[in-house]
């Protein structure tokens, strides 16, 4: 038994990035869960509406924080602020016909809103928007889509690259005539494949199981949808090609994972989450998605309201793509095409022969 | 006794090849100033114990390694066939998806892919495993398909990294008359081999030690340049000259000498390789170290 564990321990020792991964990811949860895990949400986005506008505003409880003002707006024009989440409140404070809007796909926001005006007669009671009934499901399932997605295409692409270099075959395809691209390429298309297949799959099963509504178009879900998984199949492929064995892209895929289902709004709302671990969240492609899928299927937000999301997944797959090019540069072509070859004091081989 | 070792492979490169390359990984100097040159329609042995720096010096002429300082000729990708010691099939995929993947990444598709694919099955005498996944072929056959699917789209290099290591007899045999052929319809064949069976049927040899080249030429010219003699022992020798050969012992003289009770007997080229090992480790070489 003790020769056992000798060899383990051996192994273990030689395995750092495991070790690493052991010694600070419980250190790096604790104070991400810390920090991210908290529903409570004390100041509410709010705009006010109406030709009282300036003067309503001024009486509102301190829990709705007015980010902006206009006189001009009416109630048409409060909903679309909603349905393009520039807020989580509208007061439309007209004399007639006064109400309170709120984003019901905000739900930890609506929560807020409806709880902290419960206690004040001398407003109007809000009316609930997009998700009257503050369903859960309604505003969870469409995120967890894209959870879903993430986990079955980082992990699935992860181990691509990486059995190829396990099985000697990375080898092989260093020496035909393939460009870094299309080796990206041709590795995340069939997953891109079934990935669009498990798309299709899991809305309906949203749709009809938990009656979570499709407000908006299936156009702009679909867009945002490609980028997405674009993104987290390049990641999968980028974590491949730093990773010498699949033990080791697996736990980079999981350490890519976990923040995802933490920091990206899925779960916790991102602006309850301290400003310190928030940032990460911004990085990361669910919290785009998440953005988009709820915009899209419960406020049927318009596409050039989903312009920073959308804008921020191409940016995020224009890095995955750029940095895994230049990984599989490293892999595939360290000496050119072919012809006659002078030395490269710049560039110095490193794998093992 | 300097001069010993043949130099045609070194100093009269032709076609393609690599010339006085040096190698690093890290720290390591992999490859020291090594040369190589292989012939259109021959095949070019690199022989040399584990270690010696075959694959990197293999993986250099096909470009998967940039060396630091020296050249190489080689012919573009497309034209360019490389085996290597993995030996880098798709143990998840048929033989005919192996060969269909390779075909397609080379341009050869189509009718004339389905033909070239035909072709290469019968000659590799895979017809019958076509379908079978490669995961579960012997070795042997596992070999005879990457050397088809290395030959695919007829390179006029053709690199081959062990190709026969840890294949039965039989299919090594195969596997020679394959590299055979393949030679005498012009392609340039350069092997790394760990048998010296193989590098006699080779036109020139390359032996590596370390790093650094130990001694090239044709086989004949390296066995025919050994300095001293070579006896054959009565008894097992203690003597860090002797070695143990098919049951019998030699030893080898660097002066001519002759040991007691021995008899003078003609080296071959297992016979010449140990002995330039030998006289490089013992020192008694024209510097004490290897030829460039």
């Amino acid at each position: 038994m003790l020769a056992m564990a000798l060899k383990e321990l051996r192994q273990l020792a030689r395995d750092r990035r495991t070790v690493a991964m052991m010694v600070i990811l419980p250190v790096v949860l604790l104070v991400v869960f810390g920090y991210a895990a908290r529903f409570d949400i004390d100041k509410v986005s709010t705009i006010v509406a109406g030709p009282a506008a300036e003067t309503v505003k001024t009486r509102l409880p301190s829990q709705l924080d007015v980010v902006a003002t206009h006189t001009d707006w009416g109630r048409d024009q409060g909903v679309d602020a909603l349905r393009r989440a520039d807020a989580t409140v509208v007061v439309l404070a007209d004399p007639q016909h006064p109400a309170i809007l709120v984003d019901g796909a905000n739900l930890f926001g609506a929560q807020s809103v409806l709880r902290g005006l419960a206690g004040q007669p001398s407003l109007p009671k809000p009316e609930v928007l997009f998700n009257p009934t503050l369903a859960t499901s309604v505003v969870m399932v469409p995120g967890l889509m894209g959870m879903i997605l993430v986990f079955i295409g980082t992990v699935a692409t992860s181990l691509g690259v990486v059995r190829e270099r396990q099985s000697g075959t990375l080898e092989q395809l260093a020496v035909m005539p393939f460009r870094p691209r299309d080796v990206f390429l041709g590795k995340i298309l069939p997953y891109f494949g079934v990935a669009i297949v498990d798309l299709v799959i899991v809305v309906f099963a949203g749709l009809w199981i938990f009656g979570v509504p499709f407000n908006g178009s299936p156009w702009i879900f679909a867009i945002g949808a490609v980028l997405f998984l674009f993104v987290a199949l390049g990641m999968g492929v980028l974590i491949s090609t730093v990773s010498e064995n699949q033990g080791q892209a697996i736990q980079l895929a999981i350490m890519t994972l976990l923040p995802q289902i933490l920091l990206s709004g899925l779960i916790f709302p991102l602006d309850s989450v301290a400003i310190g671990v928030r940032w990460i969240g911004y990085l990361l492609p669910l919290t785009y998605f998440v953005q988009i899928a709820r915009g899209v299927m419960v406020r049927a937000a318009p596409f050039d309201s989903l312009l920073v999301p959308m804008g921020m997944l191409l940016l995020l797959g224009v890095i995955v793509f750029g940095l895994s090019v230049l990984r599989f540069g490293r892999d595939l072509a360290p000496a050119g095409s072919g012809g006659s070859h002078g030395p490269n004091p710049a560039s110095q081989p490193e794998a093992a022969a | 006794m300097s001069g010993w070792r043949g130099r045609t492979a070194d100093d009269r490169l032709t076609g393609w090849g690599v010339d006085r390359i040096t190698v690093r990984y890290r720290a390591t100097r992999a490859l020291d100033g090594v040369s190589l040159g292989v012939g259109e329609g021959a095949v070019t042995a690199v022989v040399g114990a584990d270690g010696a720096g075959k694959t990197t010096l293999l993986r250099a002429l096909v470009g998967a390694v940039r060396p630091v300082s020296g050249r190489v000729r080689r012919p573009d990708k497309r034209r360019t066939g490389y085996v290597s010691a993995g030996p880098g099939v798709y143990g998840d995929l048929t033989v005919n998806e192996n060969l269909s993947f390779v075909a397609r990444a080379y341009g050869v598709s189509g009718a004339a892919g389905r033909r070239r694919i035909e072709e290469l099955l019968e000659a590799t005498e895979l017809v019958a495993a076509r379908g079978r996944l490669v995961g579960l072929l012997s070795g042997g056959m596992r070999q005879k398909l990457a050397l088809a699917m290395a030959i695919v789209h007829r390179p006029e290099l053709l690199v081959l990294d062990e190709p026969t290591t840890g294949v039965d007899p039989v299919s090594r045999a195969e596997l020679w008359r394959l590299i055979g052929e393949l030679a005498a319809d012009g392609t340039a064949i350069a092997l790394a081999t760990t048998y010296v069976d193989e590098a006699e049927r080779a036109a020139s040899v390359l032996v590596l030690l370390r790093g650094r080249t130990l001694a090239s030429g044709t086989p004949d010219s390296i066995v025919s340049a050994v300095p001293g003699e070579l006896y054959g022992l009565a008894a097992a020798s203690r003597n860090p000259l002797a070695w143990r050969r098919a049951g019998a012992w030699r030893q080898w003289s660097p002066d001519g000498s002759a040991p007691p009770g021995a008899r003078l007997i003609d080296p071959d080229l297992e016979d010449a390789l140990v002995i330039a090992q030998l006289e490089v480790e013992a020192g008694t070489g024209a510097n004490g170290e290897v030829a460039a």
